[in-house]
Formats: C-alpha cells, structure tokens, sequence
C-alpha cells in the first residue's frame, strides 16, 4: 500500500509555535524540543527567552571554541547573551516565573489531560530517580503553557488522555498543545481542534486521542 | 580591621562538623565551589546534610564529597543529570536520602531563610505529589502550599572577585543559587577568583554585600568540573 505523508514533521511544529508567540513576549522554552521554537521566530519579531538559571536575554549556541562553562541554559549547555540581557540569581529568576511576569513557555509532555493537566517530570517508576527542576514553577506562574510532543507515545498510546495516569506536574495549566498532527486548543476543560496536520482526518485524529475533541 | 580572607581551602572548611547543614552553591558546574568542596572532603566531616541544586557529576566536586560517603541527605530540584552516576547509585540502593524540591521553592526557601522569613505559601506544587502531607491555604480562592525555610550552618560559595569586606561580584550564570545560600547560613565561605582591594568594587555592581559573608578564600585558578569530567579524574586525585 503506498504510504501518504501523514503530520508534521517536528521542525514544523516548532514553527507553528513561533508563528504563535506574538512580538516582544518574555518566554521560557522547556529543555528539547521546546528549544527548536527559538529557531523559527518570524522576521520582525523580537523575543526575550529567559533562562530558569539567570539569564534574560539567551542568544543562540556560541560558535566553537567561544564557550564559556559559566554562561549555560536550564539544559546546562553553552549560551550566549545577546546585547541587553541580564544576569540574576535564582530567586529573582523564580520571581519572575512565579510572579507571572513570563509571558509564553513551551514545555514537553508525557501526558496532557482534557482539562489541561500536565504529567512532565515523571513516570512514577519504582527505581527512577525522581528531578522535577523548574517544570512546577513554570506552569504554577506563567501566563500561557504551551506543550509540544509527538501525539502518541513510541508505542502508540495517547499522550492526550482524559486523567493523567503519571505524577502531575500542574493541574489545569495547559492551554494548547501542538502535535505532529494538530493543536489543539483547551478551554472550559475541553479540547477543540484549532488546526489539523495535512493527511490527519478527524475521524484518526479522535483514534489516536485519549479524550473527547470538539470542533468550534 | 575587617578581614575575612583565610590563608588557605584547609582553614577555610576547618570547622565544618558532623551532621552539619551545608548549602553549596552552583547550577551544574556553573558556580559550584569545587576546591572548598575537595577541601571537605579532605577535613572529613560526615553525615552532612547537604542542599544543592544537583548532586555533582562524574567523580569530583559534589560527588565526590557523595561518593566519599560524608553525605547523609540531599535537598535538590534535579539530582540526575549528564554525568552523574554517584548519586542514582547510591539513591537506587537506598543509601543516600533525598528530598526533591521544586528549583523555584528551593531558591525561595533559601531566600526566605536569609530573610528571616520562617515559612511562605506558594502555588508551585499545588495537586502534585510533593504537595503531599503538606498544609494547604486558599488565598482570593486559589490553593497555595505552604513551605519551611531553609538555613544552613555552613555556604559553600563560587564569586568572581571579593574583597576583604566580603563584597562579591560574580560571573554570568555562575551567580544562580551563590547569593541566596550567602545569606541564609551562618558561617558563609567563598571561594573568589580574584581578591580585590577594599574600595576597587563599585558599590553600584556589588551583588552581595559583605554582611553576608565570614570568610573568603582566593583561588586564582579554580579547576573546571567538566573537564576533570572528561579526563575521568576522581577525587582525592587517582592518577
């Protein structure tokens, strides 16, 4: 059988995020993919990305050989900052996480529930070292927490489900996910398709989810 | 005459004691204290309880204070990263405690410790595990936990420049836990790069004042964890 592409391709999701993220927004992109959205900011655009570890201001991977081990993001890799940025300790860094002064933070996922809960620290395994880092400030205090992930799981299970079965990082802080096959915006503790990915028909769409969508 | 500066790593950490609190700056490498650190685990001193954002890499630095069993509990946000091998280890066998902290409530227990500030309520944590069996406060109808401050009785601490006074300055991301663990501990101990003269800081840029701190030492050339990291080196020194 000849096989039709099917989705997005990561890269594209990461674009649709950044198409979304309006100008001069203050945001914080989650360590892996999240950190692909900084690569596809519309022209004209500025974006201030903040650093959970003290930096407003994060510009793009030094070139080789101009590393410095005390410049680093969350991911504890070498950064840059750009003219005008600021350095600060943690709890001025929390401050403005917590303090809702962040606009936009896109993060991965484990699981998004229908009411837009959040399972992104851990899987609840008996012998896994638990580390939350900074996941549970981030959706306790920014304004808009948006979550990029593949729409299933490698085995194929639903990542969007209608209750987390994996240890919440926040509850009720999502507010759209972006997938290889659409996003999906939730409101009212509901999910309505916003966009579909070319070859996703709505009928697979709901297959491969865990939890009732709506269209508006 | 206030001077602070101490002759050597030795005499810096000659009182730490067992079962002591310990707060050791640094995010990763990034501002962590290595040469104070090798410097304990040389004095010794065990059953330490020890707050950190993470629990070291390879086999240097923080774990190797880990490694050398003086660790008695951990307090972190992250305590696995790349390279970290010595704690997982000891966690999984059940040797080691750890209590897990979101990163934001760690930097705000801390600062609330220096602050005089015995406890606060947040909305980091709210309907997760690590809110469990904590009180719960609802503010204008929000749900907000409430969280204990944390002091030490020693800071380990990484600054760029100080002078005698203890006024510190320091380098890029290397500042993030160092000048919140300054002030809620009461011996603090720094390790500066540079030790300036008292008046050559502008007191615009100092970021922590010198109240905050009891002792510092110059290490001109602090060693860089990831590099010892990549050499496989371990400490104390194997060859």
């Amino acid at each position: 059988m000849e096989q039709v592409k099917k989705g997005w391709e990561m890269a594209e999701v990461a674009q649709k995020v950044a198409a979304d993220i309006p100008d001069a927004s203050y945001v914080n992109l989650g360590i892996g993919i999240p950190e692909m959205v900084a690569g596809f900011v519309p022209e004209g655009r500025e974006l201030i990305y903040h650093t959970e570890n003290g930096l407003l201001g994060m510009g793009p991977t030094p070139v080789p050989g101009h590393e410095d081990p005390e410049l680093i993001n969350a991911g504890k890799k070498c950064v840059t900052a750009i003219p005008g940025a600021s350095f600060f300790h943690h709890a001025d860094s929390f401050m403005m996480i917590r303090g809702g002064h962040i606009d936009y933070c896109v993060l991965g996922a484990f699981q998004v529930s229908q009411e837009g809960d959040l399972a992104n620290w851990s899987t609840g395994e008996t012998n896994a070292i638990p580390a939350v880092g900074g996941a549970m400030d981030l959706v306790a205090g920014v304004k808009n927490i948006f979550v990029i992930t593949q729409h299933t799981t490698k085995t194929g299970e639903p990542k969007i489900v209608q209750q987390c079965t994996y240890p919440l990082t926040g509850k009720q802080v999502v507010t759209r996910i972006y997938t290889n096959y659409a996003i999906i915006d939730i409101r009212d503790k509901k999910l309505y398709i916003r966009e579909l990915a070319p070859g996703i028909e709505m009928e697979f769409l709901q297959q491969v989810t865990g939890a009732p969508l709506h269209q508006d | 005459m206030v001077n602070k500066t101490v002759a050597s790593a030795a005499d810096a950490v000659a009182d730490i004691y067992d079962g002591a609190t310990i707060l050791i700056g640094g995010f990763g490498e990034a501002g962590s204290p290595i040469e104070l650190i090798h410097a304990l685990i040389d004095q010794g001193a065990k059953d330490l309880t020890v707050v950190s954002n993470n629990t070291g890499s390879g086999q240097v630095g923080l774990a190797a204070l880990i490694a050398n069993r003086q660790v008695r509990k951990m307090i972190c946000s992250f305590p696995k990263s790349a390279n970290s091998v010595v704690f997982p280890e000891l966690y999984t066998r059940g040797e080691i405690e750890l209590e897990l902290v979101p990163q934001g409530t760690l930097a705000e227990r801390i600062r609330c410790g220096g602050a005089g500030i015995p406890a606060f309520y947040t909305p980091t944590s709210v309907n997760t595990p690590l809110a469990e069996g904590k009180e719960i406060r609802h503010f204008n109808g929000n749900p907000y936990v409430m969280e204990y401050a944390i002091r030490g009785d020693f800071a380990l601490v990484k600054s760029l420049k100080a002078d005698r006074y203890g006024n510190l300055v320091y380098h890029k991301t290397a500042r993030n836990f160092n000048p919140v663990m300054c002030t809620a501990a009461t011996t603090t101990i720094v390790q500066a790069k540079h030790l300036v003269e008292v008046g050559s800081l502008d007191p615009e840029t100092v970021i922590t004042p010198g109240i905050f701190v009891q002792r510092v030492l110059e290490v001109t050339h602090p060693m860089e964890e990831s590099v010892l990291v990549a050499e496989n080196r371990r400490y104390p020194w194997n060859r």
